[in-house]
C-alpha cells in the first residue's frame, strides 16, 4: 500500500518522514513492556536462581509426572472444547449471516452482550446451575464427580462468543452465488453444504478454533472455578510456580513452564498459517 | 381435467415446499434461541435467586430485598468492597482503554506510512504478539520485569504497573481495528492539504485523523471490553499492597474464601437488568433506522 502512496509521489526524496515516527512511542512502549519481557523469560528458562546458565529447569519441569499429566489433560480439555464450540457455533453463525433466518443484525450483539459481565462471575453461576441440572440425573455435584465434563461446559460456555464471530465474519464475506449455482448444477443440500460452503469458511473455520484453543489452555480460572480446585491445566501450573511458589527457582522453572506454552503456541500458529496458506489471518481477526 | 390435475399438483408440491421452508426455519429459530437461552441461563438463575437471602444460589429460602439493601448500604463491608471493586474496574478499563487508544492509533498511522518494508513487518509481528500470546504467559512475563523493577529501582507493583498490563492487552486489538480504515482512505487527500499549504501535523488531525475515527472508536470499546473482562493480567501486575482488588480479583478470592458474597448477586442481578436494557433500546433503535432507510428510500423514488 505504501509503496503506492510513494509510486504516486512524483519525488520521492528523502525527507523526514513525520507520519512514519508517530509509531516510535508505540515501538518504544512494545519493545519495553512485550519483547523485553519475553526475553526475561527465555533468560530465567536457561539460568538458575544464581544467574548461572542452566538446564534445571527443565529437568524439573519434565521429571515430575505430574507436570506431563496435566499437560495431557490440557490438550484434551482444550481440543474437545475447541472442537464443541465450532459444532455449536458454526450453525449459530451460518443462520445468523444468513437473511432468510435472521434479518435483525441485533441478534449478533446479543451474543457478545453476556461477555460486558465478568467472566468469574458468570462462570460461578453456570457452576451453580450445572450442579443443580446434573444433580437431577447423577445424584452429586458434577464438578465434583466429573471435573474434566465440568471443564469443558465452563470453557464452551465462556469461549463460545469468541467462536461464534470469525465464523459470522467470514461467512457474511461468502459468495452466495456459489452456493446458489452449486444447488442449481443439482448438487443435493449435503453436497452443497460439504462443497461449497465448508471451503469458502475455513479461513473462519481456522481462526475459531485458534481463539478458542488458545486461551482455552492458559484459562486456570474457569479450571479452578468449575472442578472446585482438584484439576489443573497448563495455566494453573504456571501460575502456581510465579503466584504461590516462594523458593528463589521457582521463576526460572515458571519461565521453562512458559517456554513450553510458547512452543505450543508457535506450532499451533504453524499449523494455522499451513491450513489458511497465504490468507491474511488479521482479516479473519475476532470482531 | 388432466390439466387441472396437474396444476393441483403443482400448487400441492409448492404448498408442501413453503411449509417445508417455514419448519425449517422454526427450527432454525428454535436452535438459536435455545442457545442463547443457555447463555444467558446462568445470569437469570443468580438473578432469580438475587431475591432470596440463602447463603448459596440454588436454595431458596423466601423472597426478600435483603441482598439489595446490605448492597447499597454503606455500612456493609462486602456491599462497599464490591462497589470498590467495581469502581477499580472501570477505572482501570478507562485509563488503559484511553492511553491504549492514543498509543495504538499514532502506532498504527506511523506502521502504516513507515517506508521500509521489513520495518513494517516487524512492526506488525510485534503487534501480534500480545494477540497469539497465551494470557498466563504476557502476565508472568510483565511480573518478571515488574519483580526486576522493585528490586533494581524500588519501583513497587502499582496502579501504574496494572494500567501498563491492560494497555499490552488491548493495545494490538487498536492498532488492528484503526489498520484497515487507513487502508481505505484516500491517500491523494493528504496530499493536497499539504499541497494547499498545510502543516504536517494540520494535515493529521484534519484529514487523517477524521477518516479513521470508525477504526479508533471501536478499538477504544474494545479495549474496555477486554479490560473489563481481564483476570489473569489483573492478578499478576495489580498493586501487591493496600488490598486493590477488580471485580475479576474480589471474586474470584471471595469464593477461595467463603463462597460467593450474596450481595454480589445483587450486584450481577443489577449489571444484567441494565444490559436487557441496552439490548432493548439497540432493538428498538435498529428496527427505527431499518424504518427510516425504508421511508427515505420512498422519498428518493417519489
Amino acid at each position: 500500500m505504501s509503496e503506492m502512496v510513494l509510486a504516486q509521489n512524483p519525488k520521492p526524496r528523502k525527507r523526514f518522514n513525520f507520519r512514519g515516527s508517530l509509531c516510535i512511542p508505540y515501538g518504544v512502549f512494545m519493545a519495553l513492556f512485550v519483547i523485553f519481557p519475553l526475553l526475561l523469560i527465555l533468560y530465567y528458562a536457561f539460568t538458575d536462581e544464581k544467574g548461572r546458565f542452566s538446564f534445571g529447569n527443565w529437568g524439573t519441569v519434565f521429571s515430575s509426572p505430574e507436570n506431563w499429566k496435566v499437560i495431557g489433560a490440557t490438550f484434551l480439555i482444550a481440543s474437545v472444547t475447541t472442537i464443541v464450540c465450532i459444532l455449536i457455533a458454526y450453525p449459530i453463525a451460518y443462520l445468523l449471516s444468513n437473511k432468510k433466518y435472521n434479518k435483525n443484525k441485533v441478534l449478533v450483539y446479543i451474543f457478545l452482550l453476556p461477555m460486558w459481565i465478568n467472566f468469574v462471575i458468570r462462570t460461578i453461576g453456570l457452576k451453580a446451575l450445572v450442579n443443580a441440572f446434573f444433580k437431577v440425573f447423577i445424584g452429586a455435584d458434577l464438578t465434583a464427580t466429573y471435573p474434566y465434563v465440568a471443564i469443558i461446559i465452563g470453557m464452551v460456555y465462556d469461549y463460545l462468543p469468541f467462536a461464534i464471530l470469525p465464523l459470522y465474519n467470514q461467512m457474511l464475506k461468502m459468495d452466495k452465488n456459489q452456493i446458489e449455482a452449486a444447488a442449481d448444477l443439482g448438487a443435493n443440500p449435503f453436497q452443497v453444504f460439504v462443497k461449497t460452503i465448508i471451503p469458502m469458511t475455513i479461513p473462519g473455520i481456522v481462526s475459531a478454533c485458534m481463539m478458542t484453543f488458545m486461551p482455552t489452555m492458559s484459562s486456570y480460572v474457569i479450571a479452578n472455578k468449575m472442578s472446585e480446585n482438584s484439576t489443573k491445566i497448563i495455566g494453573n501450573i504456571i501460575e502456581f510456580w510465579f503466584g504461590q511458589s516462594t523458593s528463589a527457582i521457582s521463576n526460572h522453572v515458571g519461565s521453562a513452564l512458559s517456554l513450553v506454552m510458547l512452543l505450543i503456541i508457535g506450532i499451533s500458529l504453524l499449523i494455522e498459517k499451513s491450513l489458511t496458506g497465504k490468507e491474511d489471518t488479521k482479516k479473519g481477526g475476532i470482531w | 381435467m388432466e390439466q387441472q390435475m396437474s396444476i393441483e399438483q403443482v400448487n400441492r408440491a409448492l404448498q408442501r415446499k413453503r411449509n417445508w421452508a417455514k419448519a425449517k426455519k422454526i427450527l432454525a429459530n428454535a436452535f438459536v434461541y435455545f442457545v442463547l437461552l443457555l447463555m444467558y441461563a446462568p445470569l437469570i438463575y443468580i438473578t432469580v435467586f438475587s431475591f432470596t437471602g440463602s447463603k448459596t444460589a440454588g436454595v431458596w429460602t423466601g423472597f426478600t430485598f435483603s441482598n439489595y439493601q446490605t448492597l447499597f448500604n454503606p455500612n456493609n463491608k462486602f456491599g462497599q468492597n464490591i462497589w470498590s471493586a467495581a469502581g477499580n474496574t472501570v477505572l482501570v478499563a478507562l485509563v488503559s482503554a484511553s492511553i491504549s487508544t492514543v498509543l495504538g492509533t499514532l502506532g498504527a498511522i506511523g506502521i502504516f506510512y513507515l517506508r521500509k518494508k521489513w520495518m513494517k513487518n516487524a512492526m506488525d509481528f510485534v503487534t501480534q504478539i500480545p494477540v497469539v500470546n497465551a494470557e498466563i504467559v504476557t502476565a508472568v512475563s510483565l511480573c518478571v520485569l515488574f519483580v526486576i523493577c522493585a528490586q533494581v529501582f524500588h519501583l513497587e507493583r502499582s496502579f501504574l504497573t496494572l494500567v501498563i498490563g491492560h494497555v499490552v492487552l488491548s493495545i494490538p486489538y487498536v492498532v488492528m481495528s484503526v489498520q484497515p480504515k487507513l487502508e481505505q482512505m484516500d491517500p491523494a487527500l493528504y496530499e493536497a492539504a499539504m499541497d494547499l499549504g498545510a502543516t504536517q501535523t494540520q494535515s493529521l488531525w484534519k484529514v487523517i485523523i477524521p477518516d479513521i475515527v470508525p477504526g479508533i472508536l471501536s478499538g477504544f470499546l474494545l479495549s474496555v471490553t477486554l479490560s473489563l473482562d481481564d483476570y489473569v493480567i489483573t492478578a499478576f501486575t495489580k498493586p501487591t499492597t493496600g488490598g486493590f482488588e477488580t471485580i475479576s480479583t474480589y471474586v474470584d478470592s471471595a469464593t477461595k474464601k467463603a463462597g460467593l458474597p450474596v450481595q454480589l448477586r445483587a450486584f450481577t442481578a443489577i449489571l444484567f437488568a441494565v444490559i436487557l436494557i441496552v439490548m432493548i433500546v439497540m432493538n428498538i433503535k435498529s428496527a427505527q433506522n431499518a424504518k427510516n432507510i425504508v421511508k427515505k428510500e420512498k422519498n428518493k423514488n417519489d
